[in-house]
């Protein structure tokens, strides 16, 4: 189980730095699904096996099909010579970035780390009542208010992005 | 059963690479993909929170946070097709509209 983590886990590092420092965008859009599916993967391990399919169908699927098709949409011109143009402001950023990484990383390997009380739902339970029936009832019962905001928050998006993106004709 | 901490660490280093990648690369459509990455590392802490606590919380969370994405990637592509039809350009540093 543990190996099958750590294998996820290289992948799903290797494409992200995939991601950093390929060239061609339409690379980077590629490498970026391995790391969802990597990161699906470990998801299933998780016991969140709804969430896996929904992160390969929405993630995977559509919103890197939404990348791909705007790439091919404008990409005229080949792809640059390099990657990452190496500067002084750029080795500022990777250097405070990784400084970012180790601290950040420390607090949470730390052993003194005091997590909240346990909730409602232990593994048992939700193998019992079934992790998509109890994803559903939370989402009609307590969490309502949100469900509906968030839909006209898709709303939003959908008549915002159409007037964006329309041609104006004069 | 996978340490909490492991799981951390990975969400952590995969936000890092999303700051690098905004960071260092010019192409805007590149740093939207980082930006998906560091939504992405944080879903992943989401989850082993989650687990770790016998919590459905952070499990629901993670819906709102891709639909949020999923909005967020398609208002910010059409703002680049728009910006694209002026510029022609995807290099963030011709993006200086707002600039005076």
């Amino acid at each position: 189980m543990l190996t099958l983590f750590y294998i996820f886990a290289a992948i799903s590092i290797i494409c992200a730095f995939g991601v950093l420092f390929m060239r061609n965008p339409i690379h980077c859009a590629l490498m970026l699904v391995g790391t969802f599916f990597c990161l699906g993967g470990i998801y299933v391990m998780l016991n969140a096996e709804f969430v896996a399919v929904i992160q390969v169908l929405v993630y995977a699927g559509a919103i890197m099909v939404l990348f791909l098709f705007v790439l091919m949409l404008l990409s005229t011109n080949e792809p640059s010579q390099v990657a990452v143009k190496w500067d002084a402001a750029k080795m500022l950023a990777v250097i405070i970035t990784g400084g970012i990484f180790i601290q950040v990383a420390s607090i949470f390997s730390d052993s003194a780390l005091t997590l909240g009380e346990k909730g409602n739902y232990p593994l048992e339970k939700i193998e019992e009542i079934g992790s998509i029936t109890l994803i559903g009832q939370l989402l009609f019962t307590e969490y309502v208010l949100p469900f509906e905001i968030i839909s006209i928050l898709l709303l939003v998006a959908v008549i915002g992005a159409v007037v964006i993106a329309k041609r104006r004709f004069n | 059963m996978i340490p909490l901490t492991h799981i951390l660490i990975l969400s952590a280093l995969l936000f890092s690479i999303g700051v690098l990648g905004v960071m260092l690369r010019r192409n805007v459509i590149v740093i939207f993909m980082s930006i998906e990455l560091m939504l992405n590392a944080v879903n992943l802490s989401f989850i082993g929170f989650a687990r770790s606590l016998d919590s459905m919380t952070g499990v629901v969370f993670i819906f709102f946070i891709i639909v949020v994405a999923a909005a967020e990637a398609v208002v910010g592509l059409s703002i680049i097709l728009a910006i694209y039809r002026t510029r022609k350009s995807l290099n963030i540093d011709d993006f200086n509209l707002l600039k005076w």
